[in-house]
């Protein structure tokens, strides 16, 4: 302490350039950073060239390239892709939007705001767990209460949706978007009381309509925030996994199956840890071209405007 | 005055907040009546909002049906010692980060970034096998080790705001005063920081207390499993539930995140901020 503490003055005072004593300061977090994220990270990609599986006695050897031959083909995986890609942008897109208009709301000087905001907090605290049985007591086909409201509309019996399989899906991608709309909210919300009232008035002042003085004032200012917080949902929504684990397990016949269920399986439940690892690279892979696409596309679009 | 909205403007606005509030907490408040509903309610096929006979059986079969208290010590205890070791790791590096710009802020600040977007599965393999050999599989300090540094980025993103908050020339008034390093850190820095290291440490609790995957995959034997595990056992082998417990289980364990996220929730939003607007 005394030693991290008499060096760190030393950097303080003498200049902006920490010298090796603010290292005494790091280290605490570092080690285990390195231990526990870093190495892991590196030693599961190198697993994905291997044939690494569970309880094997012989050794596990280096196979190159072979995992990814055969993901190539595995067209159970890419089934699984799909659904994975049609889940994060289904709650992704809905959900920026949704989050959008709650924030323009919430900014507004609403009474009960403090009750909206209150209540916007639920879905962000509770447990994914939680969030999961939650939806399949709404959605029980007997006992819920979506089928009774149908019912009482008298627009039928309702359904399984969980279990239909044309239904699971998007029943899954509601649920999907309702326990991510907090912290879309709250970053937009964020992000709108930046925005300079100044120039909202000057704009009014000018006759600019409401949606011009969103278009011209409102959105250049939230841009940044909407771009980061969009392209940070379709990273968490890709690799969501209890949710989707509760509601369905992936099911009915891997209509929900995510990607994350998919590695999930075979490397805990077949124990093919080289081949799952060599999923989750994919699974880098591609989410970073999309966003890279994604970024590049929208940062470009902003310029022209 | 240029901004008053008409009033039927308004009038649309209040129909729209009515009708996300009623999105957001209508499921919450059918978890609540599931809760307390006797087995005969939930067996009819008309159920109604509000328990005709409401009643707390549910939460007694869920204590006997599943061993929740001794799976919410287990949550308590992985989300409280990781915590507290992440709060007190992380912030002397949040404060080197905040206070000197070098490479190495730049690329712990990278890190953060870049740990977000990695798949879990890609790091769960490689840690389930080097638990393994450090034999911490199935076992709550190899769960908490996992949680310290999965609560990491988000514990230094904020402290660094939290960090910057506090201006430099406070502490360089108390060395010109004649006050030591370390008494300037104890007497100036860290009544200033308090509140956002309580802040920070109540949300690494959470998150570790919401937490599923990991304690999925490490956890292995029920008297070990947090409560997130131990809820999904309610759901038995072919998803046919006893519904009445598993909503009465699932309220139980959502109350201590709601407390806290409740008095956090401030300045956690803060902290967001403090760490988006400076880097």
């Amino acid at each position: 302490m005394t030693l991290a503490t008499a060096t760190a003055r030393s950097s303080t005072r003498t200049g902006k350039q920490p010298d090796h004593g603010a290292w005494f300061l790091v280290l605490p977090a570092l080690i285990p950073i390195l231990v526990l994220s870093v190495g892991p990270l590196l030693y599961g990609i190198a697993l994905a060239f291997t044939d690494s599986q569970s309880g094997r006695t012989q050794p596990t050897q280096w196979v190159g390239l072979l995992n990814f031959q055969d993901l190539l083909h595995d067209t159970l995986f890419w089934d699984s892709f799909r659904i994975g890609l049609l889940w994060a942008v289904g709650v992704t897109v809905p959900q920026f939007f949704l989050a959008l208009g709650l924030a323009l709301l919430l900014n507004e000087n609403l009474r009960f705001r403090w009750l909206a905001r209150a209540l916007a907090i639920i879905p962000w605290a509770m447990p994914e767990v939680v969030v999961g049985i939650m939806w399949r007591l709404v959605y029980n086909p007997d006992a819920g209460i979506l089928n009774e409201t149908i019912r009482n509309l008298g627009l039928g019996d309702g359904r399984d949706w969980l279990s239909g399989l044309s239904t699971a899906l998007p029943a899954v991608i509601l649920v999907g978007v309702w326990a991510g709309m907090p912290q879309t909210t709250v970053a937009l919300l964020a992000g709108l009381q930046n925005t300079p009232g100044e120039l909202h008035e000057a704009a009014a002042i000018d006759g600019a309509g409401a949606w011009r003085r969103f278009r011209t004032v409102t959105w250049p200012a939230l841009k940044p925030i909407a771009l980061s917080i969009t392209a940070l949902n379709f990273i968490w929504n890709f690799n969501s996994f209890a949710l989707v684990y509760v509601l369905t397990n992936g099911g009915p016949g891997g209509r929900t199956r995510l990607p994350m269920l998919f590695a999930y399986e075979e490397a805990f439940r077949y124990g093919q840890f080289g081949y799952a690892a060599a999923m989750g690279c994919v699974m880098v892979a591609v989410i970073s071209v999309i966003l890279a696409v994604y970024l590049v596309g929208r940062l470009r679009g902003g310029e022209e405007k | 005055m240029s901004l008053r909205t008409s009033k039927p403007a308004r009038a649309g606005q209040y129909a729209a907040l009515l009708c996300y509030l009623v999105f957001i907490a209508f499921p919450f408040a059918w978890l609540i009546s599931t809760a307390f509903k006797p087995p005969r309610e939930l067996a009819t096929l008309h159920p109604t909002w509000i328990p005709k006979d409401p009643t707390l059986q549910n939460f007694r079969d869920a204590f006997d049906q599943q061993p929740l208290l001794h799976a919410a010590l287990n949550s308590l205890i992985a989300a409280f010692s990781a915590a507290l070791i992440a709060v007190v790791i992380a912030t002397p590096m949040a404060y080197v980060m905040a206070r000197h710009r070098s490479r190495l802020s730049t690329a712990a600040t990278g890190w953060v970034v870049v740990s977000q977007a990695f798949p879990f599965v890609l790091i769960i393999i490689p840690l389930f096998l080097i638990l393994k050999n450090l034999h911490l599989i199935n076992s709550l300090p190899g769960l908490i080790m996992v949680y310290v540094v999965w609560s990491l980025p988000f514990a230094l993103w904020m402290l660094v705001g939290y960090v910057r908050a506090v201006p430099p020339e406070l502490e360089e008034a108390a060395a010109v005063d004649g006050a030591s390093r370390l008494r300037t850190l104890v007497s100036v820095t860290a009544p200033l920081l308090a509140p956002g290291l309580v802040a920070t440490a109540l949300f690494a609790f959470i998150t570790a207390w919401n937490e599923f995957f990991f304690a999925l995959v490490l956890l292995k034997t029920p008297e070990k499993q947090t409560l997130p595990v131990v809820l999904t056992h309610f759901l038995g082998a072919e998803g046919v539930a006893d519904l009445g417990p598993l909503a009465a289980a699932a309220f139980l364990a959502t109350i201590p995140s709601l407390v806290i996220f409740a008095i956090i929730q401030k300045r956690i939003t803060g902290g967001m901020l403090a760490g988006a607007v400076k880097s």
